[in-house]
């Protein structure tokens, strides 16, 4: 049988995932997929803790649209940051972190 | 959902977000990031959030991904050959991730796991159905089927109207970010 702890696990896992992925990769695009991959798995936990907080016998809503503002949220990130990586490929003709040192001390 | 199913689909997200992390062609990763959420929207719906489901598929598995894949295009971004990686930092990001997994594990796997089966929180549509608000919601819920999209609606309407909008501005604000950033300056050449 399924429990909470079983999604909560699962998320937690991905979380893990994405954050080895931002730590160890060096490609500026692949670190912002990890990013989104942490961002779903935070929205794994809030759709599992709305369907087993039963609350006159239907799931938490408010946890549900909190996960539709985070979607909304990310996609704007994206956009977002997707034309700073290309604005960075047409200063730098790269996508490598480390290409990028110019506030490094 | 039957158990299977559930450990299918949970396999398909972090098998997929594993090669997401570990492959050395963007193109992979990013079409790897879609196979991943699609199974990840197939857990939503096992929790009964059809409209989240639903717009997990359509927004991130669709539009996001389709947007990083196109940059990833535009830019004509090649797999990492022969170039070493990062070894430190693999290290880290690895030793980081066994530690916060192992965390989330052994924390979650402390619960009293009795009280938290799906099995015992049962939706009951039907008493639900005589306290509803509006009479479409009240229909669907009395004939034992849930409105996900309308419930969704509603409290998206009545209680976070104000936040709806904010999130509207946002949208508009990033959009013009987007176009600011990516106008060419006046003067400057493109490298």
């Amino acid at each position: 049988m399924i429990t909470l702890s079983h999604y909560l696990i699962v998320s937690g896992m991905m979380f893990a995932l994405g954050l080895a992925g931002v730590i160890a990769r060096r490609n500026i695009l692949i670190i912002y997929m990890c990013l989104e991959m942490m961002l779903s798995a935070a929205n794994l936990t809030l759709v599992a803790f709305s369907r087993f907080r039963v609350t006159d016998g239907l799931p938490d809503y408010a946890a549900q649209s909190l996960v539709f503002f985070t979607i909304t949220v990310a996609a704007a990130e994206v956009a977002v940051g997707l034309a700073i990586i290309v604005a960075l490929y047409r200063a730098k003709q790269s996508v490598e972190t480390e290409s990028v040192t110019k506030l490094q001390g | 959902m039957p158990s299977i199913l559930f450990y299918f689909f949970s396999a398909m997200t972090l098998g997929f977000g594993l090669l997401v992390v570990t492959a050395r062609n963007p193109v992979t990763s990013a079409l790897s990031l879609a196979a991943s959420f699609v199974g990840l929207a197939a857990l939503f719906l096992s929790l009964d959030a059809y409209f989240i489901g639903t717009i997990q598929i359509l927004v991130y598995a669709g539009a996001v991904m389709v947007l990083f894949l196109f940059i990833i295009m535009l830019l004509d971004i090649k797999a990492e050959e022969g170039k070493k990686p990062n070894l430190p930092a693999v290290i880290g990001g690895i030793t980081l991730a066994v530690l916060l997994a192992l965390q989330i594990t052994t924390i979650c796997s402390s619960f009293d796991s009795a009280g938290v089966q799906l099995k015992n929180a049962p939706l009951a549509l039907t008493q639900a159905g005589e306290k509803a608000e509006l009479p479409t919601i009240a229909n669907d819920l009395k004939a034992g089927v849930l409105p996900d999209a309308k419930l969704m609606g509603l409290t998206l309407f009545q209680k976070y109207g104000f936040h709806l909008q904010v999130v509207g501005l946002l949208l508009l604000v990033g959009t013009v970010g987007v176009v600011v950033l990516s106008k060419r300056e006046k003067g400057v050449k493109d490298a």
